[in-house]
């Protein structure tokens, strides 16, 4: 009995090496298509589109889409790294410019010149090779409460410099910069800002904030909904929040009776937010270039990008696309977002984030 | 008749363990082996840098011991709820246990907001306080303190100490302890003496899932704990996903799953020792209305407490979901079936929650399956034993099933990416993945209610009426099923609220969009604006709805009389 069961068990490790290490499914199971085509899309879980947009490509295309939700971008990265070899889809959209030296280094993608790069402004292209192409981008910025600052007669903040002053005391949410990637994208706007060396570096002005009682929630949702007066149906204390510059028409947008003024507004001086940026490539290994190639077209003429900031709540690459009404009114573009080179932001990731945790958490 | 017997015992263990093989081990093999040897060479100088840096044995230790108080504390408050439970009936109880066990289900965001709302700067019990005691600021301020990552822990364990120790505590014959009062012995005394020892392998089995769930603690401590605490869980996903240092991160999963394992080891063995064989009683006969004003007394003040505790923060979610701001309204509901950009990734409240229960029924059913097959595995008999002669794989087979509980899944969500991507196992993309992930979970729980109830059961029975001629198949179906279905029926329920609640894992595989509840109440938080507050609120009280019908269905099921038991 017991020599059965160690032959079972041994049987069975002995059937999944051999699958693993001869991988004899690679070769022959090259799928002979039939009926239409799939396109598979792998993206974050904050991707949204109009469902008539991804027919109208079906349609055209005789293909299918199917959308592969892989987590945050963080995660989704990952995933996509580790499975390099046997990527799980066709294209990858959502790499931002925090992540992108990463992905460029696990050499996940392959280079496409899309002929829609011409209608993309240059200072969003970071990738001469074209594998990572601009898809869209936000701003992460200080928001404040509109109606809490008039009440109090108090001005709002203008820049991020304002915020350590004493009549902000206790004002303030930001997100862990550990955990969060907006909380990362406003750390990285105060590196770029204040800079590593000089007078006054980013840490001490992190140093100065925490004096001044800011609050350090762990996600976006935490300290919107959780921490922020206008987010969190009245419990909340804290005026000013890490948001996006597209946040206050998210507000007016998603408002509970139609609203004609924007709740909140976006703080957003030279050097006071942090640009991310969003890619899309083509994964390396896809049996599906021709199709991938149409879809990043796709993706970056006008119908779809037109499509991406009532979804998405990002601007459109394409500086051809319109953007809606409620974008046209409400949202601000920063000019002079803070500068920080993305081959950068990977090196100095983590030295920067102990940093900032040993400053201000710890 | 015996070779049937020790054929089927034989054939469960192996299926039991193909499974974790196949599904555990195999995709957490590949995981480490990719972090700790990526070019075939084994590198460990992750292992130096972690023991060189306090950081991290701090992180190590402050894991430890918060899940000791945590369980400590679940224990102590659960205890007399438990009592409660198994000895009284009264009116409205298996609605007060289904809600209990709601909290179970919630993601921890919306758990942060419900307790905010209660315990927050501007919450309930804080305006309440400023205005009776004229104070001029909040006296309470538990935002990012240990105390509220204590009383979350509670919040959310609770439900599993009431119901693994009430189920056993009601067969246990009531007799005893009043053997004992009789004998002369205070109320104390004969709950210390009596009653506690024979109740150890239940409390035992609530303490170990407890402290487990509390030791791999993730959204807690991040969320409603702050950026000053961490666990190696927390600690383990910012080096996977923010800093991609595999090997570092690997290492703290590996001493996650070291210590797991040790400390289930120890409890194996402390388990054999106060797993005693007793005269069941079925639960009719144990079970009646409180009469004295004491009695009265004590189930108001434990269903007040678990009231106070468990259900206020649930109702203030609720009441957020119908509160705009010019007062009640149903709009939030209303725009649930609403989707105003036709966007292709809206969720029909409908639909995740088909989608939420279509998982959890499938987990269930798996992993009760799997379960008893587990348990049947762990407590053959001797006569049937074929694993006997090879103790020491016995020894370890109990630690192994309970391991997949005390695993990073950050670790295995990746070790699945990696592994799983080949035919004949190419599950990457499929929901079938989904439904293995929680399947994982819930199966140390099946076990964990089932064992102690099995073990319970006296051999001299089945003896007894195998002597008088009954097959084997008959002593099972007359002696086992009535104690095990009852326990089973408890495992059910959790596997079921796993796979209900679950958020992290599964946000960890890529696949096509099949939302849960989670998973909507999620996508409106992502967002700015009031609609999208609302109608996550709303999300989460058809979530909480859900699975409080679920529970009630659940316990009504009955295996012929035997439930009853």
């Amino acid at each position: 009995m017991k020599r059965k069961l160690i032959l079972t068990l041994i049987g069975t490790l002995l059937v999944l090496m051999a699958c693993r290490v001869t991988g004899p499914a690679r070769a022959p199971v090259t799928p002979t298509p039939v009926g239409p085509r799939t396109l598979r899309l792998m993206t974050h879980n904050s991707f949204a589109i109009s469902d008539e947009v991804i027919a109208a490509f079906e349609e055209a295309q005789g293909a299918k889409v199917e959308i592969l939700e892989a987590g945050d971008g963080g995660v989704m990265l990952n995933q996509a790294i580790l499975s390099a070899d046997n990527p799980q889809a066709d294209v990858l959209y959502g790499v931002d410019n925090t992540f992108l030296s990463r992905a460029l280094e696990g050499d996940i993608f392959e280079p496409y010149a899309s002929p829609l790069l011409d209608e993309i402004p240059d200072r969003l292209k970071l990738d001469p090779q074209n594998r990572a192409l601009p898809m869209d981008y936000g701003d992460v910025c200080l928001n404040y409460d509109k109606a809490w600052f008039d009440e109090q007669g108090l001005a709002p903040p203008a820049n991020l410099k304002d915020l350590v002053e004493p009549k902000y005391e206790g004002l303030t949410v930001v997100e862990d910069a550990a955990s969060s990637s907006p909380g990362l994208a406003f750390m990285l706007a105060t590196v770029g800002h204040f800079g590593e060396t000089g007078d006054y570096t980013w840490l001490d002005y992190w140093a100065d904030l925490r004096e001044n009682d800011i609050m350090v929630a762990s996600d976006w949702d935490n300290a919107y909904y959780g921490y922020f007066t206008v987010g969190s149906g009245g419990e909340g204390n804290r005026p000013i929040v890490v948001s996006y510059a597209s946040s206050p028409p998210a507000a007016v947008y998603y408002a509970e009776e139609p609203l004609d003024e924007a709740p909140t507004a976006a703080v957003v001086g030279d050097g006071s937010c942090f640009r991310q940026i969003e890619f899309v490539g083509i994964l390396k290994g896809t049996e599906n270039r021709d199709l991938a190639e149409k879809w990043i077209d796709f993706m970056l003429d006008t119908t779809f990008q037109e499509d991406i900031p009532l979804n998405m709540f990002m601007f459109p690459a394409n500086q051809n696309a319109a953007l809606p009404d409620v974008f046209a009114e409400y949202a601000v573009i920063p000019e002079r977002p803070a500068e920080v080179d993305y081959e950068a932001i990977e090196t100095n990731r983590e030295a920067w984030v102990e940093a900032w945790a040993e400053v201000v958490v710890r | 008749m015996q070779d049937a017997g020790k054929l089927s015992s034989l054939a469960s263990c192996i299926l039991s363990l193909a499974f974790l093989l196949l599904f555990y081990f195999y995709p957490l093999a590949s995981i480490l082996t990719l972090s700790f040897a990526p070019d075939g060479r084994l590198d460990l100088s992750a292992l130096e840098k972690l023991i060189q840096t306090p950081y991290y044995l701090r992180t190590l230790w402050f894991t430890i011991w918060q899940a000791l108080v945590s369980t400590l504390l679940t224990v102590g408050l659960a205890l007399p709820g438990a009592y409660v439970f198994a000895r009284y009936e009264f009116p409205g109880k298996s609605l007060v246990q289904a809600l209990t066990t709601i909290p179970f289900v919630l993601p921890t965001i919306v758990v942060a907001m419900a307790f905010s709302a209660l315990l927050g700067p501007r919450g309930l019990v804080n305006t309440t306080l400023v205005k009776l005691l004229g104070l001029d600021r909040p006296p309470l301020n538990l935002q990012h303190t240990l105390a509220i990552i204590l009383l979350a822990h509670v919040f959310y364990n609770y439900t599993l100490v009431v119901r693994i120790v009430s189920t056993y505590w009601a067969n246990l014959d009531p007799r005893l302890p009043e053997a004992a009062r009789m004998l002369g012995a205070n109320r104390w005394r004969a709950f210390r003496q009596v009653t506690l020892p024979l109740l150890a392998p239940a409390i035992g089995a609530a303490a170990l899932l407890v402290f487990i769930f509390c030791f791999t603690s993730f959204g807690v401590i991040l969320i409603l704990g702050g950026p000053r605490f961490a666990t190696l869980e927390v600690e383990i996903y910012r080096q996977t996903i923010n800093y991609f240092n595999l090997p570092l991160a690997a290492t703290l999963s590996v001493f996650q799953i070291i210590f797991t394992f040790a400390l289930m080891t120890v409890y194996t063995r402390l388990q054999a020792r106060t797993a005693l064989p007793q005269e069941l009683r079925s639960r009719r006969s144990t079970q009646r209305r409180p009469q004295t004003g004491r009695e009265r007394l004590f189930v108001g003040a434990n269903v007040g407490l678990m009231l106070a505790l468990l259900v206020t923060p649930l109702g203030a979610l609720a009441a957020r979901s119908f509160a705009a701001e010019r007062g009640l309204t149903l709009d939030f509901y209303r725009s649930l079936f609403y989707n105003p950009r036709e966007s292709a990734f809206y969720v029909p409240p409908g639909a995740a929650a088909l989608n939420s229960l279509g998982f959890a029924l499938a987990t269930m059913a798996l992993s009760v399956i799997l379960g008893l097959m587990a348990v049947s595995a762990l407590t053959q008999r001797k006569e049937t034993r074929f694993l006997g002669k090879i103790g020491f794989l016995r020894r370890f087979l109990d630690p192994i099933f309970m391991l997949p509980l005390g695993t990073s899944a950050v670790t295995l969500g990746l070790g699945y990416i990696v592994a799983l991507d080949e035919p004949p196992l190419d599950l990457r993309a499929s929901p079938v993945l989904v439904v293995l992930a929680h399947t994982l979970v819930a199966l140390p729980f099946v076990v964990r209610s089932v064992l102690p109830a099995l073990q319970s059961i006296n051999p001299r029975l089945r003896e007894a009426a195998a002597l008088l001629g009954a097959p084997p198949r008959r002593v099972w179906r007359e002696i086992d099923l009535p104690i095990v279905a009852r326990a089973a029926l408890v495992g059910a329920v959790f596997a079921f609220t796993i796979s209900m609640g679950e958020f992290g894992a599964t946000s960890l595989i890529a696949r096509p969009e099949r939302p849960t509840l989670p998973v909507a109440i999620y996508r409106y938080l992502g967002r700015p604006g009031a609609l999208n507050y609302g109608q996550a609120m709303a999300m989460a009280t058809v979530l909480m709805l859900v699975c409080a019908v679920g529970f009630l269905a659940i316990e009504r099921f009955r295996v012929g009389e035997v439930g009853e038991f």
